[in-house]
């Protein structure tokens, strides 16, 4: 191959492209069955809160005569305390829970990214500033803090909700942001970004975390499934009082209105609980899977 | 000990025969597909004699030296041929020994001695306690015999029982470490040690210390010895005979000075071409063209023949059987030994002096 | 003006120690890796620094690439103090000194191609605009280091590539700055032994053909020899330069009894010769701790020379003597040079 034809657009990613295609990703993935579950997994809880709720609209109707019915052809999970179908609320229940976890998963990763390899790359008073803020927001005990501000500010957004629950997580991933950089930071090759002073800038984002996309990207999932579950969890606490039509909201209802004491409840209990606990677990996989296909040691050498 | 069955269908060595490797080959197990390591390897080690192993990266040498005590790792299989060694009057085939008799086998007939650089010893118990460990895993249960044995060894390697004994493996120095492996390996007097580069990562003096050790150990204990090294150097202070190794397979084997005089392989002449001289004249110093070889992609024909000075067609064509040579005892994986022999004739002269003048 | 063989360091060197001493805390107390070492060098030498582990000599590398501060004594290039440099001027010394690492496999970004690993200093202090440019220069330099073709060198990663090949890369990532000095860490240590030699004479190459100076630490001294064989040669012990000289004269006919104990204990490739080769008996074998140094001259309890009363009271300070080379010991300097000759410290 010529010097020449190097210089084309379409060898622009082979010259400086990403280590692994997507091609390739799929296959790799095919290989872990538990993966491919995951992924499977994720894709159809996200088809369901986000696509389908276009087709398939809202049904607010009450029926006092159908409350709590079992499964059956026309509700395939049964109906709620005022008749309505249970799988249309699952339906159109996903979409603030996922939101909120992405949302929150992706501020708190980007925080403990940037300020965690700030503070390893940087060293000195800002490693002190950066790693003592952690250390102290780690040691505040998280529900209560949740409460008050519950009492104080207005949760009508869910995006609120979700930086709130970043603001509760970055720490902890910081940490260990920081100590991992700290590590690479020792290599060779770092040092030789250094004495041929490729600025601070490079050597953060094109030397470092590119060697930590892996890592980074496992954590979101991780950062996701546990926003997941505080917004869960703090709904059905009642302790934000959000509106409209969530997973965590259906679980609270069923705790305010006693279902959990009917049998005939049952459906109604389980389907958010099994959506919450499903789409969690296709997370775990993937992430779990993801780890497994990063790792170098079992790529494949040229 | 194995059943008379199998002793009657294994070949019989002579007296003064202790181990014979015979057409042996080994084949790891990886993502991509099989890939052999070690491919129909064969030589003999006599009695009292020490054989120097001699490879590059990719040549295969250390996982033929981890499978001849069988200490290979799961994905390793060895699939063909026999490792026949000679106890007593019997003959036993150790590719073919199973968990009790091996465990009997390994370090009261053949030990190793592991590069003391690599992590050998376990960093949290103290090295009294790794030689009980070790005794008490090969059958010497009494610690009062295992310490005064240990004792022995500690003062056959210079080095102080007392001090050692009680010492962490972190507290003592590289030097300090290959003697106590080395202490270590014979314990239960052993006929065969394997040796795994013992000097790399040492400094000159160490080296020079370990290296008078060694002589000086198989002048008293009598063992044979087997080492593996990318050192020639090393070869020529203590081997009675060296084999060459190149992608998994022997390219050539003779005595030590045959092949440091004499060689017959275009590998071996090319390293010892490539080899820098401390004494005498710079001679002429060459690198060896060409990098390392791909065992997944192996070239057709000799494996050698990408990087070889004198490759013809034919090369290209079958990898060429281990052939004798004009002189006894002396065998080249080269249909061009011949033309070899010319460039380098038989004088007892360093092979970079002798090239001086071929480009 | 110090004479070595047929390198001449005219006027002002290049880049100087200046008695240089470098301490580090450890649990057991300080200790000074490198001890009051002056080591001058000029332009487009070849320098190689020699020892046993401990000796300093990775250090003194470091130093001199402005990787370490020194605890005491001036780093010079080009007749002025680095460390009291800032701003633009450090950040040229910076990049004319650089160095290259001994392990192949940690010394390249496993994620970037060669091409982004060649590329990044090129934009960086802008020897190239644009992508054409970038991969014109990165051809060059792989060229320049022996990696050719170069199209098919540019799109590998790091764990594409042999030992050797890793580290011409490692080579043409420093040259991409244009470096005046390049200090080499056992840089062919870790590479396979038969193609040792044509890094060495890549790296003897660049002296010639573009005026680099290098720096070769090792521990072997048959690379030394053959790297230094148109050079010198300084042999280290305990943080201390020992001898310095030519190759021939070091390793031919050395005048340090270290370096004379170090040349007779090298095994060498060459059956005959090697096992009837006679070694020097050194006193002790025990190397001292860094933490509990010995008085006067530090080799003193190992020394066959040694003569009580001078050697364990006196420093030897390295002191030039006739056949050109400097050398720190008292019994070595008065034999070799008849009183009236000693030409003192530098």
């Amino acid at each position: 191959m010529s010097v020449a034809a190097l210089a084309r657009p379409t060898m622009r990613a082979r010259i400086s492209g990403p280590l692994l295609s997507g091609v390739d990703f799929l296959r790799l993935l095919a290989k872990r069955p538990l993966g491919l579950v995951g992924l499977v997994g994720v894709v159809f809880f996200m088809v369901l809160a986000f696509i389908v709720p276009i087709f398939v609209p809202y049904q607010d109707a009450v029926d006092v005569t159908a409350i709590y019915q079992p499964p059956s052809m026309a509700h395939p999970l049964g109906t709620d305390s005022s008749g309505r179908d249970v799988w249309n609320q699952i339906i159109h229940g996903g979409r603030d829970i996922l939101i909120v976890g992405f949302v929150a998963g992706f501020f708190s990763t980007l925080i403990a990214v940037s300020f965690g390899s700030l503070a390893a790359v940087a060293g000195g008073k800002v490693d002190s500033l950066i790693s003592g803020a952690a250390d102290f927001w780690l040691t505040i005990p998280q529900i209560p803090i949740i409460v008050v501000l519950g009492s104080i500010l207005k949760f009508n957004s869910i995006f609120v909700i979700a930086a709130l629950l970043a603001l509760l997580a970055w720490a902890g991933l910081l940490r260990q942001v920081r100590a991992q950089v700290l590590s690479l930071k020792e290599r060779d090759y770092i040092e030789a970004a250094r004495s041929l002073d490729l600025g601070l800038f490079h050597i953060i984002f094109k030397e470092i975390l590119p060697n930590m996309r892996s890592y980074i990207v496992i954590h979101f999932i991780l950062a996701m499934t546990a926003a997941i579950y505080g917004v869960a969890g703090l709904t059905l606490l009642g302790l934000i009082p959000l509106s409209g039509q969530n997973w965590g909201l259906m679980l609270n209802y069923a705790y305010v209105r006693g279902a959990l004491f009917f049998k005939d409840s049952l459906w109604y209990i389980l389907s958010p609980v099994l959506a919450i606990a499903l789409f969690q677990l296709s997370l775990v996989w993937l992430a779990s899977a993801l780890e497994d296909i990063f790792n170098p040691r079992l790529r494949s050498s040229g | 000990m194995p059943s008379k069955r199998e002793v009657a269908q294994v070949p019989r060595l002579e007296a003064d025969q202790v181990l014979s490797v015979r057409g042996l080959s080994i084949a790891y197990a990886t993502r991509r597909g099989p890939v052999q390591a070690v491919r129909d390897v064969s030589f003999d080690l006599r009695r009292g004699e020490t054989l120097a192993i001699i490879g590059e990266s990719g040549s295969g040498k250390t996982t033929l030296a981890v499978s001849l005590i069988r200490l290979s790792p799961r994905t390793a299989r060895i699939t063909k041929g026999n490792i026949l060694y000679r106890k007593d009057d019997d003959t036993i085939d150790v590719a073919s020994l199973e968990d009790s008799d091996l465990r009997e086998f390994r370090w009261s007939e053949c030990a190793m001695v592991f590069q003391a650089a690599l992590n050998s010893f376990n960093p949290v118990i103290s090295i009294w306690e790794q030689f009980l460990d070790t005794a008490r895993a090969h059958g010497m249960t009494d610690a009062k015999q295992v310490r005064a044995r240990s004792g022995e060894l500690l003062g056959l390697v210079n080095l102080d029982p007392e001090r050692v004994l009680r010492a962490y493996p972190h507290e003592l120095s590289g030097g300090m470490k290959q003697r106590v492996l080395i202490a270590l390996s014979l314990l239960l007097k052993p006929q065969i040690i394997i040796l795994d580069e013992p000097t790399t990562a040492l400094d000159i003096l160490t080296q020079r210390s370990i290296i008078d050790l060694l002589r000086k150990l198989r002048e008293q204990l009598g063992f044979s010895m087997i080492f593996i090294s990318h050192d020639l150097s090393l070869a020529a202070e203590l081997a009675d005979r060296v084999l060459t190794m190149y992608a998994g397979t022997v390219v050539e084997r003779a005595s030590v000075k045959d092949l440091f005089y004499r060689p017959r392989h275009p590998y071996s002449m090319g390293l010892l071409r490539a080899v820098p001289r401390v004494s005498g004249a710079l001679g002429s110093v060459v690198s060896i063209a060409g990098s390392p070889p791909d065992l997944i992609h192996l070239p057709q024909g000799c494996t050698y023949n990408p990087r070889c000075p004198f490759v013809i067609d034919e090369c290209k064509v079958r990898e060429p059987d281990l052939l004798a040579v004009d002189m006894p005892q002396h065998d080249a994986r080269c249909i061009r030994w011949k033309h070899v022999a010319e460039l380098v004739g038989k004088e007892e002269a360093v092979v970079s002096e002798k090239l001086a003048a071929v480009p | 003006m110090t004479v070595s063989g047929d390198i001449t360091v005219r006027g002002k060197p290049l880049i100087e120690l200046v008695g240089v001493t470098r301490a580090f805390k450890t649990p057991g107390g300080m200790i000074k890796a490198v001890d009051g070492v002056s080591l001058a060098l000029g332009q487009s030498e070849a320098m190689c620094l020699v020892g046993e582990s401990g000796c300093g000599k990775t250090t003194t590398g470091r130093l001199l690439a402005g990787l370490l501060r020194p605890t005491s004594g001036q780093l010079l290039y080009e007749g002025k103090d680095v460390w009291t440099t800032k701003g633009e001027e450090l950040a040229r010394f910076r990049r004319s000194v650089q160095l290259v690492h001994q392990d192949p496999y940690a010394s390249l970004n496993p994620i970037r191609t060669v091409y982004q690993t060649l590329s990044a200093p090129l934009f960086r202090h802008k020897k190239a605009k644009g992508r054409r440019a970038a991969i014109g220069a990165a051809t060059e330099l792989l060229q320049r280091v022996g990696l050719t073709p170069p199209a098919d060198f540019l799109v590998k990663y790091p764990h594409q590539l042999s030992g050797g090949q890793r580290q011409r890369v490692s080579i043409a990532r420093a040259l991409s700055v244009d470096p005046r000095v390049i200090v080499a860490d056992e840089a062919v240590s870790m590479v396979d032994v038969s193609i040792r030699i044509s890094l060495l004479n890549l790296l003897l190459a660049l002296r010639d053909e573009f005026r680099v100076t290098i720096v070769l630490i090792t521990h072997d001294l048959a690379v030394a020899r053959y790297f230094a064989r148109r050079g010198r040669i300084g042999v280290m012990y305990l943080g201390r330069v020992v001898e310095l000289g030519t190759s021939e004269l070091v390793v031919g006919d050395p005048a340090h009894p270290y370096s004379a104990a170090l040349v007779a204990a090298i095994p060498e490739a060459d059956p005959t010769l090697t096992r009837s080769k006679e070694r020097v008996e050194l006193r002790s074998a025990e190397v001292p701790s860094l933490l509990r140094l010995p008085s006067g001259c530090t080799f003193h309890p190992r020394c066959p020379l040694f003569e009580e009363g001078l050697c364990d009271v006196q420093v030897p300070e390295l002191l030039a003597i006739p056949d050109g080379r400097e050398v720190a010991c008292h019994v070595a300097a008065r034999e070799r040079a008849p009183a009236a000759e000693l030409l003192g410290v530098r």
